[in-house]
């Protein structure tokens, strides 16, 4: 059976950083993340100290699931932008890639428009990062660090 | 669909917790959530009717350990039983890597436990997944109520294919850590295998 995995290598993962890190200074926003569809969270920017990332990460997936069941039903292709308003902050959310999600929240210290232009750029940059990647972990010689786990290493996991 | 990053040394996997409405799903989740340590647990989020049966799912962020210099964490998802949620249920098995099969083992239910388990199988033969091939592991849930079937019973008649199983009262926690490890181990081997 077909069990595509993820990977994330430190070369790729430090250009989705970048990327992150720009977008924050450029948008003004006050967080960036990026979770993939399944709502692992991947890379995150900004002032995230205070924030719970992995409820956030899995409910950005849930929602992008949610929304994406919608869009079937209504024969739409995908709803591939979100914008939530609130009262404080707001939540700009961008499918990339058909891949992984790029969610920005900010304030009134920026605005949906420069957030957008702001995104579309990432956007770009970011389907290409994830494109090298797709191909590496398709590359049938790359090896995994599972190759060298043994049942004993699984079991310890367990003997507590 | 595991997620293995090289970066932060971690592999990621996912457990999806199936089966009809009431066996007992999200009892399971907050059993773990109760019962592990603050340091190798994240928020347990549920979305949640009025009447506290699952709208759309629960999700526990878990970690297990260290496997040569990788931290193991799994994301433990619930999905609603509710028949009519069908369209919800589809979605929280993209990318399983793992399915939990709770059954309610009042006879009575014994019905619902049969749908349930056709509807796992056609809803992941949807996404191309193959019951069969998957790590799974189920458990014969609420064996403190009187009005129970055999386990024999229900094993012969939703166990044909001789997974681990497990009796489990997860009211009180019985059962369910041993239902979650195997899920776990399997999930693990099964990664290993593939790699
Ligand atoms: N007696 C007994 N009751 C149980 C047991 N496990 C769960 N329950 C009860 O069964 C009811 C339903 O449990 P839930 O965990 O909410 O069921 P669920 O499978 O998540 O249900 P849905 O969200 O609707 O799919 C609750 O009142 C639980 O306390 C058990 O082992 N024994
Ligand atoms: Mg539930």
């Amino acid at each position: 059976m077909v069990r595509p995995q993820i990977v994330m290598y430190e070369e790729e993962f430090n250009q989705i950083q970048d990327v992150c890190e720009k977008l924050v200074r450029d948008a003004n926003a006050i967080v960036v993340f990026i979770v993939d569809k399944n709502g692992q969270l991947i890379a995150t920017a900004g002032e995230y100290e205070n924030l719970d990332t992995t409820s956030l990460a899995s409910l950005t997936a849930g929602n992008i699931a949610a929304t994406g069941g919608m869009a079937k039903v209504l024969k739409e292709n995908e709803f591939a932008t979100q914008f939530h308003e609130g009262e404080h902050q707001n939540v700009h959310i961008q499918i990339v890639g058909q891949r992984v999600i790029l969610v920005v929240i900010f304030d009134e210290r920026s605005s949906l428009g420069l957030v957008r232009l702001r995104v579309r750029k990432a956007n770009q940059a970011l389907n290409t990062i994830f494109e090298t990647l797709v191909q590496k972990a398709n590359d049938p010689n790359a090896s995994s660090p599972l190759e060298e786990i043994t049942d004993d290493d699984i079991d310890n996991l367990f003997n507590d | 669909m595991s997620f293995i990053n090289y970066s932060s040394r971690e592999i990621n996997c996912k457990i999806v917790y199936y089966g009809p409405g009431l066996c007992g799903k999200t009892t399971n989740l907050q059993y773990v959530y109760n019962r592990t340590n603050p340091d190798a647990k994240g928020k347990m989020i549920s979305l949640a009717t009025e009447t506290e049966r699952t709208l759309f799912f629960d999700f526990l962020p878990l970690s297990l350990g260290e496997i040569r210099g990788f931290k193991t964490r799994f994301h433990l998802y619930t999905v609603p039983g509710q028949v009519f949620y069908d369209a919800s249920r589809k979605l929280i098995l993209k990318g399983v890597d793992g399915v939990v099969f709770v059954a309610d083992s009042q006879i009575e239910r014994m019905e619902a436990n049969i749908e349930s388990v056709e509807n796992l199988r056609d809803n992941l033969a949807e996404q191309g997944y193959d019951l069969d091939k998957l790590p799974y592991v189920i458990q014969y849930n609420k064996r403190d109520l009187p009005n129970v079937a055999d386990v024999s019973e229900l094993r012969s008649v939703l166990n044909t294919t001789n997974v681990p199983d497990f009796e489990a009262v997860a009211t009180k926690g019985n059962g369910v850590f041993d239902t979650l490890k195997a899920t776990a181990k399997l999930v693990l081997t099964e990664l290993k295998k593939g790699s």
